[in-house]
């Protein structure tokens, strides 16, 4: 009926009587890049927690493929094609960084086939084709846990990847990273929208800019406003969620 | 610890199953009867051991009940074996049901009349007990020490209702197993035991290729995975609950199989089997031995225990002191256990640390250029 990949109605999160999400609605198109900020506290996380099954919305209905998924374990989530990519990198520190793709794009991600199953020739290449992508082919062999910061990002964007999800979460991936690592990554990600869908949350503004998207403002745990950067740097309501309280005369 | 692949050399791995085989079929010979009866028996708590290292060293999971798993497997072999024997006895029953004025064999004894049914039951009956518990568990996300107090709990009522249960099991004294008689020779006789302790070592063989068959794989990365960051895994895509349920099953099964060997090498199984420090036991034989090596765990069990009874012999108030110690060293000084130590070039770091062997160079390049140390 819709022609949304994912469509939240509604949605509030309550923690103690603490409204993380306060009657949130937000939809993305298939194919989108979306960019979501909001100062501290706003709600991201909580979002992302609701849309992957972390959380459960209190009321309210997260609609993907036009399927309700507010009731749905998180691994039966990321199978039916929604990744996630943690604020700080999360990747298997003691497995190779081969090692964790190979879980990624593991198909089915079954004990049985897991166990009595190889990789298919077609899941060995995208492995091989996903760390050329991240540079990290001469570190295939070496546990994740000794990569650099940067690396572990990169691994696990492309694991997220590997997964080969229809939507992509990215929780802040620049968080920590060089300059030129954070335009290489915002390459990646824009190249990556299209086949996938991309939602970014990000506090860093040069990196959004870079994305050159529609952004959507969080406050409160509710929908600020959105449109393009300029468009949204430029609203008054964003400057005083950003900058303080109305008092100040603007 | 920079690379994944860092095992033993290949001549150490060589060697040691050399040894290894060598030891088995000399023991026979070599060993007098009783030495071989704890050798075998401490062998038969290796498994034990291998299936705590599955569950704890590389799914992360610390059980301190695997002793319900180990009891219920040595019950089963026993159950058999008094059965074998009972037919002479008053009403054809075990003997023991006369103490209690018990006329009938009770409905559950039955189907052990079988050996087949027996020898299915010794690792099936615990197997899917410990699924059924450990589903439950891993179900409602209950993990960490909540699920070590768990297991320990569950064992302390296993322990107590099979105390209990005279008319049932013969209670706290258990059943005997030494004089029963199986393929016409009584169980006890040396004949018989050495028989047993082939089997046993067959057995330690076999479920360590299985072991490392399953931690090699996709299916040991999922575990590992599991022990390091299971919410992370659950985002990929993989349902924890289910491998945690089927690893658990299978340490469950192994502790059953250790637990009947343990069984008809000791002449009895007893509640005494499901008492807490033994099951806090078993986890020591792996945490020294080393974590996630499967090696580590049957060297582990093997030496504690036999270190145990020969200090015990020479020394009888001395070995818990020494166990402990044993264990606050371990972890504070090889959290990895001798094994896990080793394979982490244990022995190249202390000859660095009494200057015998020279450090590995954090940059190689400047070494070879003649500069000794980069200068912060």
């Amino acid at each position: 009926m819709s022609d949304y990949l994912l469509e939240l109605r509604h949605v509030n999160v309550s923690f103690d009587g603490f409204l993380a999400l306060n009657d949130l609605n937000l939809s993305l198109v298939t194919g989108e890049l979306r960019a979501v900020i909001g100062p501290n506290g706003a709600g991201k996380t909580t979002f992302l927690d609701v849309i992957t099954g972390k959380v459960r919305p209190t009321t309210g209905d997260v609609l993907f493929k036009s399927r309700s998924i507010a009731r749905v374990s998180e691994y039966s989530i990321a199978r039916l094609g929604i990744g996630r990519k943690f604020q700080s990198p999360r990747v298997f520190e003691k497995l190779t960084v081969q090692e964790n793709l190979e879980l990624a794009v593991s198909e089915p991600k079954q004990p049985f086939p897991l166990l009595f199953g190889s990789l298919t020739a077609i899941q060995r290449d995208q492995v091989q084709h996903l760390m050329s992508i991240v540079s990290l082919q001469p570190k295939a062999r070496w546990p994740a846990g000794s990569l650099s910061h940067g690396q572990k990002q990169w691994l696990e964007i492309a694991m997220l990847v590997g997964q080969d999800p229809d939507l992509l979460l990215v929780d802040e991936p620049v968080a920590g990273l060089t300059d030129e690592e954070t335009e290489l990554t915002a390459d990646l990600l824009k190249s990556l929208a299209g086949d996938h869908t991309v939602l970014v949350i990000d506090h860093d503004m040069e990196f959004i800019r870079r994305l050159d998207t529609s952004v959507t403002v969080l406050h409160q745990g509710h929908v600020l406003c959105d449109g393009s950067m300029d468009e949204v740097q430029s609203d008054p309501r964003v400057i005083e969620v950003y900058l303080g309280s109305s008092e100040v005369d603007y | 610890m920079i690379f994944k692949s860092s095992t033993l050399p290949r001549w150490a791995l060589l060697l040691i199953w050399v040894l290894i085989f060598a030891a088995i079929f000399a023991a026979p010979s070599i060993l007098p009867v009783f030495r071989l009866n704890l050798l075998g028996r401490f062998l038969s708590l290796a498994i034990v051991a291998l299936g705590i290292d599955l569950i704890w060293g590389f799914t992360g999971l610390l059980s301190l009940g695997q002793g319900i798993f180990f009891a219920i497997g040595g019950y089963a072999a026993a159950m058999y074996l008094q059965l074998t024997s009972s037919a002479k006895e008053i009403n054809g029953i075990p003997e023991f049901f006369g103490l209690y004025g018990v006329q009938e064999l009770p409905a559950f004894w039955q189907p052990f009349y079988s050996p087949i049914f027996t020898l299915v039951a010794i690792w099936l009956l615990p197997a899917l007990l410990a699924g059924l518990l450990g589903n439950l568990v891993f179900r409602n996300r209950i993990k960490g020490v909540y699920f070590s107090i768990l297991t320990q709990a569950s064992l302390l009522v296993f322990f107590n209702f099979f105390n209990g249960q005279q008319k049932l099991i013969n209670g706290t004294n258990g059943l005997k197993t030494d004089v029963s008689q199986l393929f016409g020779q009584m169980v006890g006789s040396a004949n018989m035991q050495k028989s047993f302790f082939w089997l046993t070592c067959f057995l330690v063989i076999l479920t360590w290729f299985l072991l490392r068959w399953v931690v090699r794989g996709r299916f040991g990365d999922v575990l590992i995975a599991i022990r390091d960051d299971e919410p992370r895994l659950r985002f990929t895509g993989f349902n924890p609950t289910l491998f945690k349920t089927i690893v658990f099953a299978m340490a469950g099964g192994l502790a059953g199989i250790g637990g009947a060997l343990y069984t008809v090498q000791s002449g009895i199984v007893s509640p005494q089997y499901m008492t807490i420090p033994f099951s806090i036991e078993m986890v020591i034989w792996v945490a020294v031995g080393g974590r996630g090596t499967l090696l580590g765990a049957i060297l582990g069990a093997v030496f504690i225990n036999y270190a145990k009874s020969l200090v015990s012999e020479a020394f009888p108030e001395t070995w818990l002191f020494i166990q402990g110690g044993l264990f606050i060293v371990v972890v504070c000084a090889l959290p990895e256990g001798v094994i896990g130590w080793l394979q982490n070039g244990g022995v190249r770091n202390l000859f660095t640390r009494f200057g015998w062997s020279t450090p590995i160079a954090t940059y190689p390049k400047l070494q070879n250029s003649g500069i000794d140390e980069v200068q912060p």
